[in-house]
C-alpha cells in the first residue's frame, strides 16, 4: 500500500467517479435472493404482526445494548455486547422491511423504527427495562436470547419464505448470544459474593416478565430449561414470581418504552424531510 | 545473524545480558537500516521499547476515548442503516484499542497499568478527542476528516520498525478506510439532502477542520522527539508533511462535496504543486493536550466511571476462573 497518496492507493480499481472515495459503502438488500411473494397460504395480517413484534423486540433490545457503548465493564464487553446488539438490530430491519411488503402499506424499515409511537410498539416488555448494573443486563439477555431462539428455531420451518430465511440467520446469532450471556451468568453466579448478590437480584427483576414472554409463544418450558441449567452451575435457582398482568404484545408497556423512543426518533422526527 | 537470534536466550542459549552491548546495539541498527521488523523477543535499546510503548499506549488510549465522541449519536441516529454503520464502527475502534493494548503487551507494558495511567491523566490520547459532536453530521465530518487525518498518520505505520505494532495497524487502516468513506458518503447524502442538513455539514466542517490539522501534532521545529522517532523508523514522515499530504487530498473532497474548508489562505499553489494553507492555533493545541479542551474532563471521566463500575465484574471474572482451576485441580486428584 502506497502511502505517498493513502486515499488514491485505497481507492485503486474503485473507478474515477466522485463515488469512489465512498465505494464499499452502499449495502446490498437484505432479502436478496429470497423470493418475496407471500405465498397465497399464509394469512398477511397474522404474518405482519408477528414481523412487527419480533421487529420490536430486536430493535428495543438493540437499542438497550447499544447504551452500554463506552459503558461496559470491560473492552471484551465492549465488543461483544454491540455484537449482539447489531445482530439484532440487523434483524429488527429484516423484520420490518418484511412487514412492510405484507401488511399493505409498502413502508420501508424507518417508517416503522421512527415514526410509530410507543402504544403502537408490540415489543415484550423485558426488553425495555432500564439496563440496571451488567447482571441485570445478562439475566435479561439470557431470557430474552433462550427464548428468542426457541421461537426461531420453529420459525425456520414458516410458510413463508422471508421469515424463514430471516430465522435461519437468527438461530446462529442468538445460539451465540445464549452462550454469552449463560457463560456471564454462571460467572456472576459463581463468582464473588457481590456477584451471586447482584446476579441474583438480576435474576429476580426479568423473574416477573418471563409469563409474558411463554404467552407470547409456546416455548416456555425450553426457556425454562435453560434457566434451570444455568441456574444449577450459576447456583441460582429461578425464583417463583408472580406474572404481571397486561402484554407489551397489545401494547402494554412499562413507562421505560416512551423515553427510549424519544431518544432514538429523535433526530429523525426533527428532520422528516431529510434523507440520511 | 539478525538482532533476534542474537537478542533470543532460548535461540542461542546465552542471556542478551551475557552479549557485548555494543553488537547487540549494531544488529539492531543493521536490522532497522535495513527496514527489517524489530519483533518482541528482540533486543531493543530502552529509549525504543518506553518510545514505543508511549505511542503504542497513547495510540490505544485514542482509540477508546474516540469512542465516546461518536458513541453518543448511535441510540439518535436518525436511520437503522445509519445505526448499524455507527454502532459497528464504534466497535471497531475498541477492537482497535484491543489490538494495541496487546501490542504493548508484548513490550513488556501491562494493560490494567496502562488504563490506569489513562484514567489517572498520567498517559495522553489524542487531543481531537476533546472535542464535543452537538449534531449528527459530526458523525459524517469526523468519519471524513478525523478518519482521513488518523489514515494518513497511520498507513506509513504499517511499515514501522516494530513488527506487532505493524501488523496491527494493517487492519486498523483498512478499517480505519472504510470508516471514512462512509463518513464520507454520510456527508454526500446530507448535502443532497434539505437546507437545514446542509448547514450541519457546513457548521461541523467548521469546527473540524482546524482540529484535524492538529492531529499531526506541532509543527517540525517544535516536536523534539521526531527525529529520533524517525531515525528508529517508529516513525516514517514529519509531522508537516503528513499535514500537506492532508489538505492536499481533503480539498478536492471538500470541492465535490461543495463545503468550504474555514481558511481563507487556502489556495493551490502552482510552484509547488500543493495548496498552501494557514497556521492552525498552536496555542489551542497546547491548550486541549493540557487538559483545558472543551471535553477533557467528560472523557476521562466517564472511562474512569465505566473502569470502576465494572470492577466487581472483573473480581468476579477472576474469582470464577480461579474456583473453576481448584475445582479442577481436585477432580484431578480425585
Amino acid at each position: 500500500m502506497s502511502d505517498d497518496h493513502v486515499y488514491l492507493s485505497l481507492a485503486e480499481g474503485h473507478g474515477d467517479g466522485d463515488a469512489r472515495w465512498a465505494f464499499g459503502t452502499g449495502f446490498e438488500d437484505p432479502l436478496h435472493g429470497v423470493s418475496t411473494a407471500v405465498p397465497e397460504d399464509v394469512d398477511r395480517a397474522e404474518l405482519a404482526a408477528l414481523c412487527l413484534a419480533l421487529g420490536d423486540d430486536a430493535l428495543v433490545t438493540a437499542q438497550r445494548l447499544a447504551e452500554w457503548t463506552t459503558r461496559a465493564p470491560e473492552l471484551e464487553e465492549e465488543v461483544a455486547l454491540a455484537n449482539i446488539g447489531l445482530d439484532l438490530l440487523g434483524q429488527a430491519r429484516l423484520l420490518y422491511a418484511r412487514c412492510g411488503q405484507v401488511d399493505g402499506t409498502g413502508r420501508g424499515e424507518d417508517a416503522y423504527a421512527y415514526f410509530r409511537d410507543a402504544d403502537d410498539f408490540r415489543n415484550v416488555r423485558l426488553a425495555e427495562l432500564p439496563n440496571g448494573d451488567f447482571a441485570f443486563t445478562i439475566a435479561r439477555q439470557l431470557v430474552f436470547a433462550s427464548w428468542r431462539l426457541a421461537h426461531f428455531q420453529r420459525l425456520t420451518a414458516s410458510a413463508d419464505p422471508v421469515l424463514a430465511a430471516v430465522a435461519a440467520k437468527g438461530v446462529k446469532e442468538l445460539t451465540y448470544h445464549r452462550q454469552y450471556a449463560a457463560e456471564w451468568f454462571v460467572r456472576l453466579g459463581d463468582g464473588t459474593e457481590e456477584s451471586h448478590r447482584r446476579m441474583r437480584a438480576g435474576l429476580d427483576q426479568v423473574a416477573p416478565y418471563l409469563g409474558e414472554l411463554y404467552a407470547a409463544h409456546e416455548t416456555g418450558t425450553e426457556v425454562l430449561a435453560v434457566l434451570r441449567q444455568a441456574g444449577e452451575a450459576a447456583g441460582l435457582p429461578l425464583p417463583d414470581a408472580p406474572p404481571l398482568p397486561g402484554s407489551g404484545r397489545r401494547g402494554d408497556h412499562t413507562e421505560h418504552l416512551a423515553p427510549l423512543l424519544a431518544e432514538l426518533q429523535s433526530v429523525a422526527r426533527a428532520h422528516p424531510e431529510a434523507a440520511w | 545473524m539478525t538482532a533476534r537470534q542474537a537478542g533470543s536466550s532460548a535461540e542461542d542459549g546465552a542471556p542478551p545480558g551475557r552479549r557485548a552491548h555494543g553488537d547487540l546495539q549494531e544488529l539492531f541498527d543493521e536490522t532497522i537500516a535495513r527496514d527489517q521488523r524489530i519483533e518482541p523477543r528482540d533486543w531493543m535499546p530502552d529509549g525504543y521499547r518506553k518510545t514505543l510503548i508511549r505511542q503504542v499506549a497513547q495510540h490505544a488510549h485514542s482509540e477508546i476515548i474516540g469512542m465516546q465522541p461518536e458513541g453518543e449519536w448511535i441510540t439518535r441516529a436518525p436511520s437503522l442503516r445509519r445505526k448499524a454503520i455507527l454502532f459497528a464502527k464504534v466497535q471497531d475502534e475498541a477492537g482497535h484499542g484491543l489490538y494495541l493494548y496487546s501490542a504493548a503487551e508484548t513490550l513488556g507494558a501491562d494493560r490494567a497499568d496502562l488504563t490506569q495511567r489513562l484514567i489517572e491523566g498520567r498517559q495522553k490520547y489524542s487531543s481531537i478527542f476533546n472535542y464535543p459532536t452537538p449534531t449528527f453530521a459530526d458523525v459524517g465530518v469526523i468519519g471524513w476528516l478525523v478518519d482521513g487525518a488518523a489514515i494518513c498518520n497511520q498507513v506509513p505505520l504499517c511499515r514501522s520498525s516494530y513488527g506487532p505494532y505493524a501488523r496491527a495497524m494493517v487492519r486498523i487502516c483498512k478499517e480505519e478506510s472504510f470508516h471514512q468513506r462512509q463518513g464520507y458518503e454520510l456527508l454526500m447524502t446530507m448535502m443532497r439532502g434539505t437546507g437545514a442538513q446542509r448547514e450541519m455539514v457546513q457548521d461541523a466542517v467548521n469546527r473540524w477542520w482546524w482540529p484535524s490539522l492538529m492531529m499531526f501534532g506541532p509543527p517540525d521545529e517544535d516536536s523534539p522527539n521526531s527525529a529520533r522517532s524517525m531515525a528508529w523508523k517508529i516513525k516514517r514522515h514529519s509531522n508537516d508533511e503528513l499535514r500537506q499530504r492532508f489538505v492536499d487530498m481533503t480539498v478536492p473532497q471538500a470541492e465535490k462535496l461543495g463545503v468550504t474548508l474555514p481558511d481563507p489562505e487556502l489556495r493551490w499553489n502552482e510552484e509547488r504543486g500543493r495548496y498552501d494553507f494557514g497556521t492552525p492555533d498552536w496555542a489551542e493545541l497546547k491548550r486541549v493536550i493540557s487538559g483545558d479542551g472543551p471535553c477533557n474532563a467528560e472523557r476521562v471521566a466517564r472511562r474512569r466511571a465505566a473502569h470502576e463500575e465494572g470492577a466487581w465484574v472483573r473480581e468476579a471474572a477472576a474469582a470464577h476462573a480461579a474456583k473453576r482451576a481448584a475445582r479442577q485441580r481436585k477432580g484431578v486428584a480425585a
